[in-house]
């Protein structure tokens, strides 16, 4: 049987990819999203780990509401992502910052 | 180690029993009139909108007097646990209402000079309310979860909402994106927290907390990613590059919105979360808060000061009001939990009304978001130049305005637990902020205009202005009742 640390290790490397899938990406707003779905994804792992090794299925359910309302924040951003486009006619992350102070 | 727990895991047998659902009536009758506005207001014509402002408006209100009427005298729990009814959300809940009404009311003017006076804006803002009223109320980590994201996602399209402005998307896509990281780092926090006591619930939490040692590596891994993502929702220094930019960019209707209820929401999620739940890991969130408050109170009175634009320079404010609000919980006591909600309470009402005098100040095509817009207000019309004047010297702690009465509650409780110096960085940092609010004030009253015709303010607004900058005064010279209401709410 696979230890329990081995997927959480995956699910920690998953989540650290994640974070830096969003602070190094300097192109595409896409992958933005992407590394967030990714990083719901880690979590997810974790959550699904834990509940198996633990034998308690509140992990489980707890892993469907993540992957709904993933799926409306997915939406919702893809939606914004639409506003931006026809605003600015770009996705670059670089374009679409104006504001500083 | 990890191996071992799966022993003594707990297994749930549940039998089924039905919920009680007059706890959570407020929260059903409040999810029904959103749907109801959704659906009614394809039907309302565009000239007779107002119609959907006014439901939503009734909305609130019934909201508001099925809250009070199943208000129960001590906490009580429904939904296997999932839901907690007590007074504590009671108050946090009523506050949240009033805020709510009276950015509607607000922004009802300013919307319709910008042809977004649509309905979806209240609907949005109604879902926003819900999310927040659960997250009150939630007593599990999947309840605190789902509340928080009704309300991010309900503001993340608000903030969107005005689509012809350039700045607005920006504002929510660099809103969407550092909101997901920060539901992110929670819910990581939160798979940690389960992994190492096998319960969602917070209440299990806190007794499963008090059979472990304090330097449990798996909880305190767990804390630290749990604390990140509170601090990223209430905009704490070093989670806070969302703040100026949303601020800036949303219509101001919307950073009125954002500044004001979210806030107490916000604040509820830590005292469940930290001061419930993890009541026993006091030692490490304190040190954690520490360094985000004294962080927040630094960077928010120190970049503030060189803000051109009042939405920026309230936003800055706003971390530094952040750090006094974590001040309170900190301290982990019961008079530091009712200074920090009577803080929050009185401050979101006090950041509504200072929002509330851009949208007087603007005109229909134009913004008059920078400080510049504020010289020589009080030729143009004294009135509401001197209600200014009173939201900020709030903002800043003067006598005898609320804001005063709110840092002395804060400071006190911080003394009470012998970290004087903590209040006296506190203090300090307040001195540099009184600079920047009583610019505003020099530049209302000594400053000469660029235009010095009289500022037209429709009566609807000016009274609601001014009532509620009055409102910061009476309260700053009364704060008697309202304590008690926050006392009693904790007792």
């Amino acid at each position: 049987m696979i230890p329990l640390s081995n997927y959480l290790i995956v699910a920690a490397i998953l989540f650290s990819l994640s974070i830096a899938g969003i602070f190094i990406n300097r192109k595409n707003i896409i992958i933005l999203l992407m590394s967030i779905e990714l990083m719901l994804l880690a979590v997810n792992l974790n959550f699904i780990a834990f509940s198996h090794y633990l034998g308690d299925s509140a992990g489980q359910v707890f892993v469907f509401f993540i992957l709904t309302v993933a799926a409306a924040e997915a939406a919702i951003g893809l939606a914004i992502l639409i506003v931006l486009f026809r605003k600015r006619h770009s996705i670059n992350v670089d374009d679409v910052s104006d504001m500083k102070g | 180690m990890l191996r071992s727990l799966s022993c003594n895991g707990v297994v749930m047998t549940n039998s089924f029993t039905i919920p009680d659902f007059v706890l959570a009536s407020p929260e059903i009758f409040l999810l029904s009139m959103a749907c109801l506005v959704l659906v009614a207001d394809l039907f309302i014509s565009e000239k007779n909108r107002v119609l959907t402002y006014v439901l939503a408006q009734l909305s609130l209100l019934g909201t508001l007097i099925l809250t009070i009427y199943v208000a129960p005298a001590e906490a009580t729990y429904t939904f296997s646990g999932t839901y907690v009814s007590d007074p504590m959300g009671t108050l946090l809940k009523t506050a949240i209402y009033f805020i709510t009404a009276s950015v509607f009311l607000y922004s009802r003017s300013y919307l319709m000079d910008r042809d977004i006076f649509k309905g979806e804006y209240y609907v949005l803002g109604l879902f926003g309310v819900l999310g927040m009223m659960i997250m009150v109320s939630a007593h599990n980590f999947l309840t605190i979860y789902l509340g928080l994201e009704l309300l991010s996602l309900s503001l993340y399209a608000m903030v969107a909402f005005h689509k012809e402005s350039m700045q607005a998307s920006e504002a929510a896509m660099k809103y969407f994106i550092l909101g997901a990281i920060a539901s992110g780092m929670l819910l990581y926090g939160m798979s940690m927290f389960y992994g190492a006591t096998g319960t969602l619930d917070l209440g299990e939490l806190a007794t499963a907390i008090q059979g472990k040692e304090s330097n449990d590596i798996v909880l305190i891994f767990g804390l630290v990613f749990v604390i990140v993502g509170l601090a990223f929702k209430l905009g704490a220094v070093p989670f806070h590059m969302w703040v100026p930019d949303v601020y800036h960019g949303a219509p101001t209707s919307v950073t009125m919105f954002i500044s004001s209820a979210p806030k107490i929401a916000g604040f509820a999620l830590f005292m469940r979360l930290l001061a419930e739940g993890m009541a026993d890991m006091h030692a490490g969130w304190q040190d954690m808060l520490v360094i985000l408050s004294v962080l927040s109170l630094a960077v928010g009175n120190i970049i503030a000061l060189a803000q051109t634009n009042l939405k920026r320079m309230l936003a800055y404010s706003t971390i530094s009001h952040v750090g006094f609000i974590l001040l309170g919980i900190l301290a982990g006591t019961t008079d530091g939990y009712s200074a920090s909600m009577f803080y929050i309470i009185t401050y979101a009402a006090t950041a509504m009304a200072a929002f509330a005098l851009i949208i007087i100040l603007s005109k229909r095509g134009s913004e008059a978001d920078e400080l510049d817009n504020l010289k020589g207000l009080s030729k143009r019309s004294p009135w509401i130049a001197f209600m200014m004047l009173l939201l900020m010297f709030s903002m800043t702690g003067v006598p005898p305005t609320v804001g005063f009465y709110a840092k002395l509650l804060v400071l006190q409780a911080i003394v009470n637990i012998d970290m004087v110096w903590l209040a006296i960085v506190a203090v300090g940092f307040s001195v540099i902020g009184a600079f920047y609010y009583l610019r505003v004030i020099k530049m209302m009253f000594f400053d000469e205009a660029d235009s010095v015709e009289p500022l037209e303010v429709s009566a609807e607004m000016n009274v609601m202005f001014s009532a509620n900058s009055l409102a910061v005064l009476f309260v700053g010279l009364f704060p008697g009742a309202l304590m008690a209401v926050c006392i009693a709410a904790l007792a």
